[in-house]
C-alpha cells in the first residue's frame, strides 16, 4: 500500500488516472455485458449481484461492526416477500413496492439488532439463528401469506416502460442497485459512520469511551445490513420468478457468511468476489449436486486455516508484491 | 390431568435428547470457548456409521461402539486439523470454522448415505407400551429417559470427581494457569471434544430409532438442544440439563394445548424472550466483563 499523506487520499475510492481507467472499463464490461454473452451467463450475472448485495450487507455487519448473524436469509425472505405481495396482492408499482420492501426489511433489522445490544459472542449467533428459522419456519405454515409450499408468484412489471420478464432489463435494474448500495457502503465505511463501527468491532469498551454511541450504531448496522438484504431478496424475487420458503433456509444464511468470509472480512470488494465464486462454484459443480455443501465447507475451512484475509487479503498481497518487485 | 401428565412424560423424554445435546455443547463451551455447529451432523455422522457397521453384520454393541468412537474420532480430527493451529483466533473464527465443518459432513451424509430414510433397529419397541395409571409410555421412551438420565449422571460424576474432570474445570477457568501448573492443556481440550462427539452421537443412537435415519435428523433435536444450553446458561452443566428438560416440557405442553404447528418456532421465541430477560441463562453466572 502506498503511503498515505493526507486524509483526502484515505476518503478516495479510486486513485490516479490509471485507477478510473480500469474502473471505467471494467464497468463499460458490465453494462455492454448482456449485448454479447448468452441468455445464461447474463442470468449468473445477475445472480452475483444479488448475493453480492447481501454479502456487501452482511460485511457491513460482520466484518465491520464485528455483530454475528446466522439469520440473513431471514431478512432476504422479509424483503422478497414484502415486495412480492405489495406487487402481487395490493398492485402497487415496481419503485414503490421495492422501497417499501427495502425499508421494511431494514426496519426488521433494527428490530433484531436491539435484543443485540445485551448479547455477544455466541449468544447472538444462536438469537440470530433463531431469528432466520423463525421466520423460515413462519413462511411455511402462514400459508395465506406465502403460498406455502406451493409458492408466490411475481407477476410481470415493467420499470421505465421495459418488462423485467426480460432478462436483460433485470440484469440492467440489478447491476444500477449494486452499483449504487457499493458505492453507498464504499463511502460509509470510510466515513465517521465506518469508523465508529470498526471502533466497535476493535473495542466496545473503547469505543464507549470515545463516545460513539453503542446503541444507536450498532442498531444502524442491523438495520443497514437487513436493508441490503432485503433489496436483494426483492431483486431475487424477479430473478427467480417466484418465491418459496425453500429458498430461505439456515443453509442460506451460512452460504452468505461463506461469501463474505472468502471474500475477506472487512473488504467491500472482497465481498463481491466472494459472492462472485461461491455463486459460480455451484453453476461449475451442477452436475454433481450433492457435492455442493462439501465444496462449499472445504473452501470456507481452507480460506480460515491458511488465507484469513479471504480472497481480498490474498490480492493485496500480491498487489503489493508486484509493487515492489524486483525486491 | 391424566392428560396433562401425559404430555408432561413425552416432553420428559424428548426433553433427556435436549439435555444430552446440551451437554455436549456446553461440556464444551466451557472448555475450549468454541460454541459447535457441527455437533448435529457429528451426531448423525456417528449414527450413521453404527447403522452401516449393522447391516455389515457387526454385532450390536460393536456397531454401537464403532458409531460413537467415529463421532469422537471426528471431533477430535477437526480440533487438531483446523482449530488447534490457530488457537487465540476470534469467536467469530471458530464459529464459521464449525459451521463449516457441519457444511461438510452434512454434505459427506448426502454423498455417501443418500436421502432416502432409513430404519434403525433398537432392542426396545417404540409400539410396545408400558402403562401407569392413565399414562402410557412406549418401551422406547423409558429406555431413551432411563439411558439419558444415566448418562447425565455419569458426566457430572465424572466432571466432578475424576482427574480428568477436575483438568477440564481447570481449562475451562483458565487455560494458561492450568498449563503452569502442569495440565496438559492442549490432551484435555482433544479429550473434550472427543466426549463431546461421543455424547452427540449417542443421543443421536437414542433418537434415531423414533424417527426415520437421513441426513437431516439431527438438525431439529440439535438447534432445540442448542436453545436449551443457552436456555440454562451455555457454561452451566446443570443449566443444560433443566434447560433440556424444561424445553421438552415446555414444547410438549404447547403441542398438546395451543399448536403442533408452531411447535418449532415456539423454542425460538423462548430463547429470545430468555436471552432479554436474562442473557446469562437459567442458571449462569451474570456476565462480568474486566476493563
Amino acid at each position: 500500500m502506498e503511503l498515505r499523506t493526507s486524509y483526502a487520499q484515505d476518503l478516495r475510492l479510486v486513485s490516479g488516472t490509471a485507477g478510473w481507467a480500469a474502473l471505467l472499463a471494467f464497468l463499460g464490461v458490465l453494462v455492454a455485458l448482456p449485448l454479447f454473452a448468452p441468455r445464461y451467463v447474463v442470468y449468473v450475472a445477475t445472480l452475483v449481484g444479488v448475493h453480492g448485495l447481501v454479502a456487501v450487507g452482511l460485511n457491513l455487519l460482520m466484518g465491520y461492526t464485528g455483530q454475528i448473524s446466522l439469520g440473513h436469509a431471514g431478512f432476504v425472505a422479509i424483503g422478497a416477500y414484502a415486495h412480492g405481495l405489495l406487487l402481487t396482492r395490493l398492485g402497487w408499482g415496481f419503485g414503490p413496492a421495492f422501497l417499501a420492501a427495502a425499508g421494511l426489511s431494514g426496519v426488521a433489522g433494527s428490530l433484531v439488532g436491539l435484543p443485540a445490544l445485551r448479547l455477544t459472542g455466541p449468544y447472538l449467533a444462536v438469537a440470530t439463528l433463531g431469528f432466520g428459522l423463525a421466520v423460515h419456519q413462519g413462511l411455511v405454515n402462514w400459508e395465506a401469506l406465502s403460498g406455502g409450499r406451493s409458492g408466490l408468484f411475481f407477476p410481470e412489471v415493467s420499470v421505465l416502460g421495459r418488462s423485467l420478464r426480460d432478462e436483460r432489463v433485470l440484469y440492467w435494474v440489478v447491476l444500477a442497485v449494486v452499483a449504487f448500495l457499493v458505492l453507498v457502503a464504499c463511502r460509509l465505511v470510510r466515513s465517521y459512520i465506518g469508523r465508529a463501527f470498526v471502533a466497535i468491532r476493535d473495542s466496545e469498551i473503547s469505543a464507549s469511551t470515545v463516545g460513539i454511541h453503542l446503541t444507536a450504531y450498532k442498531t444502524l448496522a442491523f438495520g443497514l445490513s437487513a436493508l441490503y438484504a432485503g433489496t436483494a431478496g426483492a431483486l431475487l424475487g424477479h430473478v427467480m420468478g417466484f418465491l418459496e420458503p425453500q429458498l430461505f433456509t439456515l443453509f442460506e444464511s451460512v452460504y452468505f457468511l461463506a461469501m463474505v468470509v472468502v471474500g475477506g472480512l472487512g473488504s467491500v470488494s472482497g465481498s463481491l468476489l466472494g459472492a462472485a465464486l461461491l455463486t459460480l462454484l455451484p453453476q461449475l459443480l451442477s452436475g454433481m449436486r450433492e457435492a455442493l455443501n462439501v465444496v462449499y465447507g472445504l473452501v470456507l475451512l481452507l480460506v480460515l486455516r491458511f488465507d484469513p484475509g479471504g480472497l481480498y487479503g490474498r490480492w493485496l498481497r500480491i498487489w503489493r508484491y508486484g509493487k515492489s518487485w524486483p525486491l | 390431568m391424566t392428560l396433562l401428565l401425559q404430555y408432561v412424560v413425552n416432553g420428559l423424554a424428548s426433553g433427556s435428547l435436549y439435555a444430552l445435546v446440551a451437554l455436549g455443547i456446553v461440556l464444551l463451551y466451557r472448555c475450549s470457548r468454541v460454541l459447535n455447529f457441527a455437533h448435529g451432523d457429528l451426531s448423525s455422522v456417528g449414527v450413521f456409521l453404527a447403522l452401516s457397521a449393522l447391516t455389515a453384520g457387526w454385532p450390536y454393541p460393536l456397531a454401537l461402539a464403532a458409531g460413537l468412537g467415529g463421532a469422537g474420532v471426528l471431533a477430535v480430527s477437526f480440533y487438531r486439523v483446523f482449530l488447534r493451529p490457530v488457537r487465540g483466533g476470534t469467536v467469530l473464527g471458530s464459529v464459521i470454522a464449525t459451521l463449516a465443518f457441519a457444511l461438510v459432513l452434512s454434505g459427506v451424509q448426502v454423498w455417501v448415505w443418500g436421502t432416502q430414510t432409513r430404519v434403525f433397529p433398537f432392542p426396545l419397541s417404540e409400539s410396545r407400551v408400558v402403562r401407569w395409571g392413565g399414562v402410557a409410555v412406549s418401551e422406547r421412551t423409558v429406555g431413551t429417559l432411563g439411558i439419558g438420565m444415566l448418562l447425565v449422571a455419569g458426566l457430572s460424576v465424572f466432571v466432578r470427581k475424576s482427574r480428568w474432570g477436575l483438568a477440564m474445570r481447570a481449562v475451562a477457568q483458565d487455560p494458561e494457569a492450568a498449563q503452569m501448573v502442569g495440565v496438559p492443556a492442549g490432551r484435555v481440550l482433544a479429550a473434550t471434544w472427543a466426549l463431546s462427539g461421543v455424547l452427540g452421537a449417542s443421543a443421536g443412537v437414542l433418537l434415531a430409532p423414533a424417527v426415520f435415519v437421513d441426513p437431516f435428523m439431527m438438525l431439529d433435536p440439535f438447534l432445540k438442544g442448542f436453545t436449551a444450553a443457552v436456555l440454562g446458561g451455555i457454561e452451566s452443566l446443570p443449566g443444560a440439563v433443566v434447560g433440556g428438560f424444561g424445553l421438552g416440557v415446555l414444547e410438549s405442553l404447547f403441542a398438546g394445548y395451543v399448536s403442533v404447528r408452531f411447535k418449532t418456532t415456539l423454542a425460538f421465541g423462548v430463547i429470545v424472550a430468555a436471552l432479554l430477560v436474562r442473557p446469562e441463562g437459567l442458571l449462569g453466572r451474570p456476565l462480568q466483563r474486566r476493563v
